[in-house]
């Protein structure tokens, strides 16, 4: 893992040599739209990039294609209610979403999901993660241009996808979690059937790391591209895989855990020195691994008991204001929620992973080439509904 | 590197969290007392509730402030900049379903007066931004107050460059003007859209268009013209 | 040479040798279209690939045909009309023109001529010119940067390729493809000459390079930067619809078949099967299919990386052509014509 800093010297003593060459000879620059229709984008994100032949000189993504203004619309809304919108804001995770708002609606009203139902919520959490990075690990393939192993991903996101549909009756959307509990209790046999599929996921991310991570191509368009530095991150806001693969050992579900059982369990935080994309990557492949560890776990100790906790059946949330966050698949994802005890919320913050992950790009993009932007994009991990909401 | 977290270290966490609930404050509190330090009067009101910190600020201490938390107290992670409208909604519940109205016909009252929430508040608007220290686990919520009359506030980016984009959805979803932004250019929003969506006077068009179906779901089916069956099973 | 073209008159051998050449191209691209991308690659994917036209899907090829002949040929407004046409035809006039020197029997060739392999690789270029106006023409700033990457790439491995192919030619001592495939059939292994002397032995280097540099030619992964779907959409296919974007996509997948069948003539042994006699009247008959035989095993492993590896940065694969392809092909040459003398 250490390879990468002359690799990076390079790159960087390259870009410098073609900067000084476009300095002697002036050329013209050109403009590409990369987007909003196009195939690298994962939905509907456009940049605009100077162009100076292959180099980018400067490069803007434009994003509201998707927005959907779910802010405003969960104002006019009750809080059970709520939970249908935000299921749409990282698709691929939907789950992962409804947490942290359950979460702190929970922590207004002072009630608390029963063990039961925690451990539950801690294991679909860390499903629709292994379901949405899964997807990640394939298509990351594909941006560099290998077009098989997001076959793979699609064909082993399912068995998790089947589980989260057997035990929340959606495939993607489950909207499943409720203020003081959960709306059902598991399946007969689901648990088997999930040690299953985490079996088939560790094998998944077996044939991953042999046919991309190690192959040298992929290390050769990866490696010393799109270098994060740790301060510049964080005060960029990036979280996630892509803040723990510069190095900062950080991760919201051991540091500062709310609500889930995280911490009832051995599991391990993975950070990488590099913060390249290969070191991105890497870490989504160790963090999807974790996760099916995790999942394991839970499963042998799920305590009995009811799912629900004594909530009204009309809820009113008292007055105050609450601010919840979880380590959600793309990121840190936390609702800032203002309550003024009425049936709907008065004021939801959603603070969303792409979002600020994505903002880095304008900074991240400067002097690479037209290539590497789509790897480092497709490093950087974001789902358009994530960054528009 | 990494730290491990077993079952042992978990409970003697649990223990430690235990007796350090006030300890916590304490340190809570030593933070808001070098703060005030700091920015002396600029610093309004605080609270601190289960570890979460809350401050607000003077409007002009703004920037001040995130300086302040970045270099001397170390948060260097940026986590999200918003602001709240006060105002309560002229718009009430005007627009909620027949069928809610009628389970529990609203009163015609007066709008409530504006309340603010945690750490208090003046004005119609108010900022609203979090940062983390990443390495030792704490975070803070500031807010500023902006009078409705003028609202700018210095900008963050110069200490935060992440703050660009939040910014420029407060100034696009609340009209606030940040002094020093490098482009307050529309994120989410058409070039020529007018208004301030996030702000409460800001009518939901999709309500005015169609009216919302309410708690129980009495959508009529498009087979049935008036009602009928769809209706049927909708009362209550 | 007894040969049965020689009671025909001109027009009707003509006729037969323009039919064959069809045959070759469009047979050769739809076969290699169904098994490997069809097929092949489903397996590899854990597909099935199609199924429902014809059995196994074997009619698919058809379908997919008609689609593309209904569909409208647009063309961009601010295009190169006569450019923006013309270009998929001058890609696939080069495909026909690699034909013309190929052997597929004792007698059964296009043209023997004494040039032959230097006029493959001169006419191979020509495809350049085709993707150039193609990127060019469309109007289009993916495709521009498509051509553009395309006409470096190209350049850059037409060298090795060709350096490749000297090592065989100074082997042999000639540059005609049949006497090529002669050569090898009457060749020995150390006095061993049941089988001939396959120059995949003896120009191993060469194989390995040849390949490489065939598979960049074809702008195959791990060298499709000129194409690459994820960031230039199709590069300078692109703009293209209808008629002539499967004029381009015949064009490279019988490009792909054309290239194989050379490497198969120059390291394989081409049409020759082990035990007959080179002048056997049967090898007419026998000789295309075998040949066709190493063209399938051929591009099943340009399809094989293809669908397994990602792709080059430009300057990654640039560096790779001058750095590593060219020393080692002239290292190559350098040993063989040594070689050639001592022994």
């Amino acid at each position: 893992m250490t390879v990468t800093e002359r690799q990076q010297l390079s790159y960087i003593a390259a870009q410098a040599a073609d900067a000084r060459v476009n300095l002697e000879i002036e050329t013209e620059g050109m403009t590409l739209n990369i987007g909003p229709q196009h195939p690298a984008t994962h939905g509907t994100l456009r940049i605009v990039a100077k162009l100076d032949g292959e180099q980018v000189v400067a490069a803007e993504p434009v994003m509201g294609y998707m927005h959907r203004g779910y802010e405003k619309l969960a104002e006019v809304r009750t809080y059970p209610q709520v939970t249908t919108l935000i299921n749409r804001i990282d698709w691929l995770g939907s789950f992962a979403n409804e947490v942290p708002f359950i979460l702190a609606a929970e922590r207004l009203m002072e009630v608390e999901a029963p063990p039961r139902a925690q451990w539950i919520r801690t294991i679909l959490f860390e499903l629709s993660r292994i379901a949405n990075i899964t997807l990640f690990l394939g298509d990351m393939a594909v941006q560099v241009g290998a077009i098989t192993p997001v076959f793979f991903a699609f064909r082993d996101r399912e068995h998790v996808l089947n589980q989260i549909e057997a035990a929340t009756g959606g495939r993607f959307h489950p909207n499943f979690d409720r203020i003081g509990g959960l709306k059902d209790d598991l399946p007969a046999g689901w648990i088997a059937e999930t040690r299953q599929a985490m079996r088939k996921i560790r094998n998944f991310c077996d044939e991953i790391e042999e046919l991309v991570e190690g192959n040298e191509i992929f290390q050769a368009r990866t490696r010393g591209i799109g270098v994060i530095p740790p301060d510049v991150g964080l005060s960029y806001g990036l979280t996630g895989a892509n803040i723990r693969a510069s190095g900062v050992d950080w991760d919201v579900r051991r540091d500062s855990p709310c609500g889930l059982v995280h911490n009832q369990v051995d599991w391990k935080v993975w950070t990488h020195p590099d913060g390249d994309s290969f070191a991105r990557f890497w870490v989504r492949m160790q963090e999807t691994r974790e996760a099916t560890k995790i999942v394991d776990q839970l499963l042998d100790g799920i305590p009995s008991g009811p799912i629900m906790a004594k909530v009204p059946v009309i809820i009113k949330v008292p007055a105050g204001e609450a601010y919840v966050e979880t380590e959600n698949p793309l990121g840190v994802m936390g609702y800032y929620v203002v309550s003024k005890g009425d049936l709907f919320p008065f004021r939801v913050k959603i603070r969303s992973a792409s979002f600020s992950n994505v903002s880095i790009t304008p900074w991240l993009l400067r002097g690479v080439y037209v290539p590497d932007i789509i790897t480092i994009l497709g490093s950087l991990y974001f789902i358009l509904g994530d960054i528009d909401r | 590197m990494s730290r491990l977290s077993s079952t042992d270290a978990v409970e003697a966490g649990a223990e430690a969290a235990e007796a350090d609930a006030p300890a916590v404050d304490v340190e809570a509190e030593a933070l808001l007392a070098r703060l005030g330090d700091a920015l002396g009067d600029d610093l309004v009101e605080s609270h601190t509730d289960q570890g979460a910190v809350w401050v607000r600020v003077e409007r002009d201490a703004w920037a001040d402030l995130a300086g302040f938390l970045r270099d001397e107290e170390g948060f260097g992670f940026f986590n999200f900049l918003s602001a709240i409208d006060w105002m309560p909604s002229p718009f009430g519940r005007d627009m909620d379903s027949s069928v809610d109205n009628a389970l529990d016909p609203p009163e015609p009252k007066e709008p409530d007066p504006t309340e603010t929430g945690v750490a208090g508040g003046d004005t119609r608007f108010q900022l609203l931004a979090r940062v983390n220290d990443v390495t030792s686990g704490r975070s803070i919520i500031a807010k500023a107050d902006l009078p409705a009359d003028d609202l700018r506030a210095p900008s963050w980016v110069e200490v935060y460059p992440g703050a660009d984009w939040h910014e420029r959805e407060a100034w696009e979803m609340f009209g606030i003007d940040f002094d020093g932004h490098p482009g307050l250019r529309h994120i989410y929003l058409p070039g020529e859209f007018e208004g301030h969506p996030l702000r409460k006077d800001y009518p939901l068009l999709a309500r005015r268009v169609k009216p919302w179906p309410g708690l129980v779901d009495v959508e009529l089916m498009p087979t049935t013209d008036d009602g009928g069956d769809a209706t049927e099973g909708a009362e209550p | 040479m007894i040969s049965v073209l020689s009671e025909l008159s001109y027009w009707q051998v003509t006729s037969i040798r323009v039919g064959a050449g069809l045959v070759a191209v469009l047979l050769v691209a739809g076969t290699l279209v169904y098994a490997h991308l069809f097929k092949m690659v489903s397996f590899m994917q854990s597909r099935l690939g199609p199924m429902e036209a014809g059995p196994y899907g074997s009619l698919q090829l058809l379908a997919e045909i008609g689609k593309f002949l209904q569909k409208e040929d647009i063309v961009p407004r601010r295009a190169d009309r006569f450019v923006f046409k013309a270009a998929p035809f001058v890609v696939l006039t080069s495909t026909f023109l690699l034909l013309v020197v190929l052997p597929g029997g004792p007698d059964a060739w296009f043209i023997s001529n004494d040039l032959g392999i230097y006029l493959a690789m001169a006419v191979s270029s020509v495809s350049v010119i085709g993707i150039l106006m193609a990127g060019w023409g469309s109007a289009s700033k993916y495709s521009l940067l498509g051509g553009l990457r395309a006409t470096g790439q190209l350049i850059a491995y037409e060298l090795p390729l060709l350096l490749a192919v000297v090592g065989v030619v100074i082997q042999a001592e000639t540059m005609n493809l049949q006497e090529i495939v002669l050569a090898q059939a009457n060749g020995e292994i150390f006095g061993w000459g049941a089988i001939g002397n396959p120059f995949i032995i003896t120009q191993f280097a060469g194989f390995i390079i040849f390949m490489i540099a065939m598979q960049a030619e074809l702008t195959q992964t791990p060298f499709d930067m000129p194409v690459a779907e994820s960031e230039l959409v199709t590069g300078y296919m692109t703009e293209y619809s209808g008629l002539r974007f499967l004029l381009f996509f015949i064009g490279e997948f019988a490009t792909a078949g054309v290239f194989s069948a050379i490497a198969a003539v120059l390291f394989l042994g081409g049409w020759y099967v082990p035990g007959l006699d080179p002048a056997d009247n049967l090898l007419n008959l026998l000789g295309p299919l075998v040949l066709f035989g190493k063209v399938v095993l051929l591009t099943f492993l340009v399809f094989w990386v293809r669908f397994t590896f990602p792709r080059f940065r430009e300057d990654q694969l640039q560096r790779l052509a001058w750095k590593f392809l060219v020393p080692l092909a002239l290292a190559n040459i350098v040993v063989t014509g040594v070689l050639k003398v001592v022994v």
